[in-house]
């Protein structure tokens, strides 16, 4: 047992970090810092400025610009990068239908689609939810009917997280609706989102953010040749991607950063400019949260020691779990710093209140999201009791 | 950062596993056991002083293994796992860690070889009415003899662990100048009286009296000791964590079982999702103080001294949290059966309860904690 990183690691932590904090854009890290929302030209410069030194898709094979690195490395590149109010590769790309193409696409499908995933010159949606399919996903209904060289795509996606500003999208669609078992007869299909037929609609979220949408399919033509895989396999590429979604999901970076604003802002945020911190009970509660955060931090560097062959400890759902549930409960915290300056969260620049209160329910209110997608808490504790505890 | 144990570290934890459960495996021994006096069993203990295990975290000059923390948690898990009632904690970690740290070489090496072999078993007389987890010693008074040479102590210590099954006591006392001292006293001085009684959890604790009753000092006469005191105190905390892992994992692993195995309406138990949810929110629990119980134990062995309180504190409020979750649950997932004497898992909840209390709970180490909240911007678990 050791407690120290050895000097290689930290050695790669040092260079992360210097990269991290002199070559991403300063005003980018900033947004993120405040908690403001990026543009997609934010996002995609930073992926941009990433990927041309090889550090936006490093969990990728090699040959396709991934790095050779531990999964401690990873973890290390994961948490600097939080750290530095770097935002992370847009997930859809980086670590949801690249690693899939990667590993189960063609050889054509590769060269078309990696270099531009990782470098995010092709923005990717996710088209996995149905408004009647959400954590039972094979009960999902889009069809895709094959006509000559083409899919004949129809039905409806739900929840497509910033799909405005898709180029494609991956979808799951039903192409044999007489499998014996409904994970049966279910494809993996990459769509161009220019294609005739294909709509997309926002859907208002309770912070008044427009971030998801609803895709609508109406007999759209999609090439053979963007199937990924086998047909009818396409359950087990969700898996292997919703497996992979699972990895490195704790934001703890995030979450240990918020808390330190908090603390900041909390230091005079108390009336007349005093210090919050000074009401024990604030104190203990920021003590309470700080513990759990370094509780999951550990967590999280036990299961990275021990992923070994790039499989996800089963532990990992305990990471989501309690990971998302640290994020909301910080998100709280501000609110409850902020206190009756929260209520100010129309004002605009001019407020006389500070940003982080008025940014602070609208954060709040958003991240009640990260316990239901990418697997609800009810569904990892449904792993966790399963998979691990065997009942 | 590494979290794994070598195999030497393995070997000696399978040894330990594998000794306890010869004599705990059946949960019945144990309850025979804690029934009679002295609590625990003198020929086991014996067996763990043949395995080198009462010597560990004492230098190999003292007696000792020269072993560390990390050897220390292990068997604390161990020992845990079976709520074996022998007074590793009490007796090596506290008691023989004090004589280690602040003795004078002669009582080095009069306390720590036979309290490795077993055939001198010392306790830490510390805990006093009136008071809750402080260093610091206000009940019991240290004087100095008139000719200046021999101290007197006077006061009351309580509860004492084993304190009337001890061979010696290490009693802190307050001095005439002002700070706590420590002391060496033989339970066969005049003026000391010692009544024991069993503790809730099976566990012995006493009352002990002292009514000028003749002690040495441990190390330098008349030096304050509360720097020593908290260490070894924080010391045997993160060795209670895991202890207290043990327990908690055992009970988890009891409850599983069980909701596996008993049959209501007609299916078993883990049929009914508000149950397995709940147990998975126990594991989760288990592996977030798992995870910080171990980066305490790796504080002790790698890190600065000055890290070692809240490093302790840290621990100490994850695995409170964590206890009294699983030990709650534990017995509500078993009905009624997890209430009664003769089933394991309400005795687990009973110890993991008393660990809290020997040596400070939950409340008093977020305390600690959010007294220092103001001085860091992010907690760093790497140094
Ligand atoms: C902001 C946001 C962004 C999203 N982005 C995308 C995206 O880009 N692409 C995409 O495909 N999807 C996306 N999703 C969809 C997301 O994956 C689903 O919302 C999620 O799978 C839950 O499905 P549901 O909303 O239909 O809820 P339901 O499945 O109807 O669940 C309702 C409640 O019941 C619980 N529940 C359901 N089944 C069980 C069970 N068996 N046992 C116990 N409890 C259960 C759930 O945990 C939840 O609390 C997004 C969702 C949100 C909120």
């Amino acid at each position: 047992m050791r407690l120290e990183l050895s000097p290689e690691d930290a050695a790669f932590r040092e260079e992360m970090r210097t990269f991290f904090t002199t070559r991403v854009p300063q005003e980018i890290r900033d947004t993120v810092a405040a908690g403001r929302e990026l543009t997609k030209d934010q996002i995609v410069e930073s992926q941009r400025t990433l990927n041309a030194a090889g550090l936006a898709v490093p969990g990728w094979p090699v040959e396709w610009g991934g790095q050779d690195w531990t999964p401690l490395q990873r973890h290390i590149w994961h948490e600097e990068m939080q750290r530095a109010c770097v935002p992370l590769p847009l997930a859809f790309n980086a670590s949801m239908v690249g690693p899939v193409i990667a590993t189960f696409g063609s050889q054509e499908q590769k060269e078309r689609f990696l270099p531009a995933t990782a470098n995010l010159d092709i923005w990717w949606s996710q088209g996995f939810s149905e408004p009647d399919a959400g954590s039972d996903l094979a009960s999902l209904r889009t069809t895709a009917v094959r006509d000559g060289d083409e899919w004949v795509v129809n039905g409806q996606k739900t929840w497509t997280t910033l799909g405005q500003y898709g180029d494609w999208i991956f979808n799951l669609v039903r192409t044999d609706p007489d499998a014996p078992k409904r994970q049966q007869g279910i494809s993996f299909l990459l769509i161009d989102m220019s294609t005739p037929g294909v709509t997309v609609r926002p859907i208002e979220l309770i912070d008044g953010g427009h971030e998801v949408n609803e895709v609508f399919f109406e007999d759209v033509r999609v090439p053979a040749e963007n199937l990924v895989g086998e047909e009818n396999k396409g359950w087990d590429y969700a898996k292997f991607l919703l497996g992979n979604e699972r990895v490195g999901v704790a934001p703890v970076g995030a979450t240990k950063r918020m808390l330190a604003a908090a603390k900041a802002h909390a230091a005079t945020a108390g009336p007349g400019g005093t210090s919050l911190l000074e009401d024990p009970l604030v104190a203990a509660q920021v003590a309470e949260l700080e513990n759990e955060l370094l509780a999951l931090e550990l967590t999280a560097l036990r299961v990275v020691a021990h992923s070994t062959d790039g499989k996800p400890h089963p532990a990992s759902s305990v990471l989501k779990l309690k990971g998302t549930e640290l994020q909301q409960a910080v998100s709280e915290l501000v609110v409850d710093l902020a206190g009756p300056a929260s209520l100010a969260s129309g004002a605009g620049a001019g407020s006389d209140l500070p940003e982080w209160t008025r940014l602070a329910t609208p954060t709040y209110l958003n991240l009640r999201k990260a316990s239901i997608y990418g697997g609800s808490n009810e569904v990892q504790r449904q792993i966790i009791a399963g998979t691990i505890l065997g009942l | 950062m590494d979290f794994t144990y070598d195999d030497e570290q393995e070997a000696l934890r399978d040894a330990v596993r594998g000794l306890l459960g010869r004599a705990y495996g059946d949960f019945e021994q144990r309850r025979k056991t804690v029934a009679s006096e002295p609590g625990f069993d003198e020929s086991l203990w014996q067996r763990l002083a043949e395995m080198g295990v009462l010597g560990l975290p004492f230098a190999e000059e003292d007696g000792g293994m020269g072993a560390g923390p990390v050897e220390v948690a292990l068997v604390s898990e161990e020992l845990g796992r079976v709520l074996a009632p022998e007074p590793f904690l009490t007796s090596v970690v506290l008691a023989g860690g004090l004589v280690a740290a602040v003795g004078e070489p002669e009582q080095r090496a009069a306390v720590l070889p036979a309290l490795a072999e077993g055939s001198l078993l010392p306790t830490f007389a510390h805990l006093e009415p009136g008071s809750r987890w402080s260093a610091t010693a206000t009940a019991v008074t240290a004087t100095r003899d008139d000719d200046g040479d021999g101290w007197r102590l006077a006061g009351v210590k309580e509860p004492v662990p084993h304190g009337a099954r001890a061979d010696l006591l290490v009693v802190s006392a307050a001095l005439p100048d002002g700070g706590t001292g420590l002391f060496l006293v033989e339970t066969s001085a005049e003026g000391l009286t010692r009544e024991g009684y069993a503790t809730h959890d099976g566990g012995r604790a006493a009352r002990v009296t002292f009514a000028g009753t003749a002690a040495r000092p441990l190390g330098e006469p008349g030096t304050d000791r509360t720097a020593a005191i908290e260490l070894t105190w924080d010391t045997a905390r993160i060795a209670a964590c895991h202890e207290a892992l043990g327990a908690m994992s055992f009970a988890l692993d009891t409850t599983t079982d069980y909701l596996k195995s008993r049959k209501q309406f007609g299916v078993t138990l883990n049929k009914f999702q508000a149950l397995t949810f709940r147990a998975a929110d126990l594991y989760v629990s288990l592996e977030l103080a798992r995870s910080v119980a171990a980066w305490a134990t790796l504080v002790l062995l790698d890190g600065a001294e000055s890290q070692v309180g809240e490093a302790a504190a840290r621990a100490s409020l994850q695995v409170s949290r964590a206890g009294r979750h699983i030990g709650q649950e534990a017995i509500q997932l078993h009905g009624g059966i997890g209430m009664t004497a003769e089933y394991s898992v309400g005795h687990y909840t009973s110890h993991l309860t008393a660990l809290e209390h020997l040596l400070g709970d939950g409340r008093l180490h977020l305390a600690r904690l959010a007294a220092g909240v103001g001085d860091h911007d992010e907690v760093d678990p790497l140094p």
